[in-house]
């Protein structure tokens, strides 16, 4: 059975971090990711929320910021690797068609490791 | 990390929840010393209750709600001293909780936190009383950080900060909600007032002082905007030209504290997840064709930001966005550094006669003194540029920037004594 951890928190806290706290949690982060390296698939650090776009796909609007209605729920992402944020923009429409109702974010990603256990290594986008 | 219910993560909320918190108290006293205070007592009973009886949900509301009736309690009791119980008074605390539940799900608490900032940029005030009013009133910092943050004493920055609020306390600042115009007008205010934080911050060359943590905090300031105003795309340019300029913290200083100039960083040392947020700002900014000084010039620092060596920047971007800049925000500074594309694309030759006509105007300007002798140096007119050096050198701001054209001078002396 593969799960999903969403990581949620307080970005009033986690903006205020500085490098140092933030390099501290991610050191701590990694202990568990290591303990469990078998065990992690796709890792990914996702950008403030003031970064993200939103398509409501009923009326086809793109607005900036989250998503944030408390009506619907989080069923699934996915990640996807293009040159600008209009390309995104148009892939989630077309999704949109073939799935109408409900909203997609477009969150830019900070940090992507594939495999879980190479995170001590690989490369940042 | 610090836990709940350890005091260091209780501070972390009540940090957090300031702007929100203070902004909310002021509109309701509308005296600012008031909803300072209110929000202190509500510190104080945070610290006390929050370890005992576990953190509440919403850490802004709560602490609202507490300074709220903290100062309507303490109101009371100065009013049964004195003279019969305000009836308005009383009545009024009925409906508080009810009252702001409502408030604050109507979401325009961001006019709140808008005003808030507004009120630190009143025009009256001189760049470094914004900054310092900012940093007390909607940061938080204490007055010592912020007296550490400017070079002066505890004291004078005290009574800084005492005089500055006097002075918005007299000017008449409306607490209707703004329409359209007049928060467009407070929106370009307070992105001011925080490049101004920003730019305090920048110029030192220690990231450990107070006073370059000023970055930080400009920084946190315009994420906080963005949360509250998402689709403004001039806020978006501001967020990432900070984060561009900031990202080269580590490699713009050499040991000695002196400046490294751009062409000569370690761009190794660049921050690599500040310059991926930026452009992702940028290309969102873009989406709005609604182009402004903030989201061109971080165009600017983005086109550095994405070339690995020097010699791989796009150069002919950089002037196409400084022209575009010229006509946006047309200023004879804009036109000296759009001269630095120029001599790259055209020649030191074509910057020289591009930068003429601004002597008159940037006669008393370091840089432009500074760009100048560069041009004349690579033109091989070493006395011309030995003059121009030596003109920037008695405009310098700073011991820092007066070394570094002494560099210059060295080496302009050791190339004439070389060719002997």
């Amino acid at each position: 059975m593969r799960y999903t951890i969403l990581c949620y928190h307080n970005e009033e806290i986690t903006s205020a971090w500085t490098d140092e706290e933030d390099a501290e949690v991610i050191e701590n982060l990694k202990a568990v990711n290591r303990k469990w390296a078998k065990n992690f698939e796709p890792i990914v650090r996702l950008m403030p929320t003031s970064a993200a776009t939103t398509l409501r796909k009923s009326e086809n609007i793109v607005t900036d910021g989250p998503f944030a209605e408390t009506k619907e729920q989080l069923l699934g992402f996915y990640v996807v690797n293009v040159e600008n944020l209009d390309i995104a923009i148009q892939i989630a429409r077309e999704m949109a068609e073939a799935n109408p109702g409900g909203a997609y974010e477009l969150r830019p990603i900070a940090l992507y490791y594939p495999n879980g256990e190479a995170i001590e290594d690989a490369p940042t986008p | 990390m610090p836990q709940p219910p350890d005091p260091d993560w209780i501070e972390a909320r009540l940090v957090g929840a300031r702007p929100q918190a203070v902004a909310a108290l002021l509109r309701y006293f509308r005296d600012l010393d008031l909803a300072e205070e209110a929000f202190q007592e509500a510190c104080l009973r945070a610290l006390r209750s929050w370890p005992k009886n576990g953190p509440p949900r919403d850490a802004a509301s709560w602490l609202i709600m507490v300074g709220r009736n903290a100062a309507i309690d303490h109101k009371r009791k100065q009013a049964r001293l004195t003279a019969l119980p305000d009836e308005a008074v009383i009545s009024d605390r009925e409906d508080t909780e009810p009252d702001l539940a409502e408030r604050l799900d109507a979401a325009d608490y961001r006019d709140d936190i808008l005003r808030l900032l507004f009120i630190c940029c009143h025009p009256d005030l001189p760049a470094t009383q914004q900054i310092a009013l900012a940093l007390r009133i909607v940061s938080g910092l204490p007055v010592p950080r912020i007296a550490a943050a400017f070079l002066v004493g505890d004291r004078a920055m005290e009574q800084r900060i005492t005089r500055a609020k006097r002075r918005i306390s007299e000017a008449d600042i409306p607490f209707e909600t703004p329409g359209p115009i007049e928060r467009a007008e407070r929106f370009a205010a307070v992105g001011a007032m925080v490049y101004l934080v920003f730019n305090e911050g920048y110029t030192d060359a220690n990231p450990k002082t107070e006073r370059a943590k000023l970055c930080d905090e400009a920084i946190r300031l315009a994420r906080l905007m963005l949360r509250l105003f998402p689709a403004e795309p001039e806020m978006m340019g501001l967020l990432a030209l900070m984060l561009l300029q900031h990202s080269r913290q580590k490699a713009r200083f050499d040991r000695a504290g002196a400046p490294i100039l751009l062409d000569d960083q370690d761009r190794t040392l660049w921050n690599r997840r500040q310059i991926a947020e930026a452009l992702a700002m940028i290309d969102k900014a873009m989406l709005h064709r609604q182009p402004g000084p903030y989201q061109i010039q971080a165009a600017i620092a983005a086109l550095h930001a994405r070339a690995d060596r020097p010699e791989d920047t796009d150069w002919a971007g950089i002037d196409a966005l400084y022209q575009a800049l010229e006509r946006h925000a047309p200023s004879p500074v804009v036109t000296l550094n759009r001269s630095v594309a120029i001599s790259k694309l055209h020649g030191a030759a074509a910057a020289l006669a591009m930068i003429a006509p601004l002597a008159g105007t940037l006669d008393g300007y370091f840089y432009f003194h500074g760009v100048r002798g560069n041009l004349l140096e690579q033109l091989g007119r070493t006395s011309d540029a030995r003059d121009a050096f030596g003109r920037a050198i008695a405009l310098a701001n700073t011991p820092a920037e007066a070394a570094h054209i002494r560099q210059h001078l060295d080496r302009l002396d050791k190339d004439r004594s070389g060719s002997r």
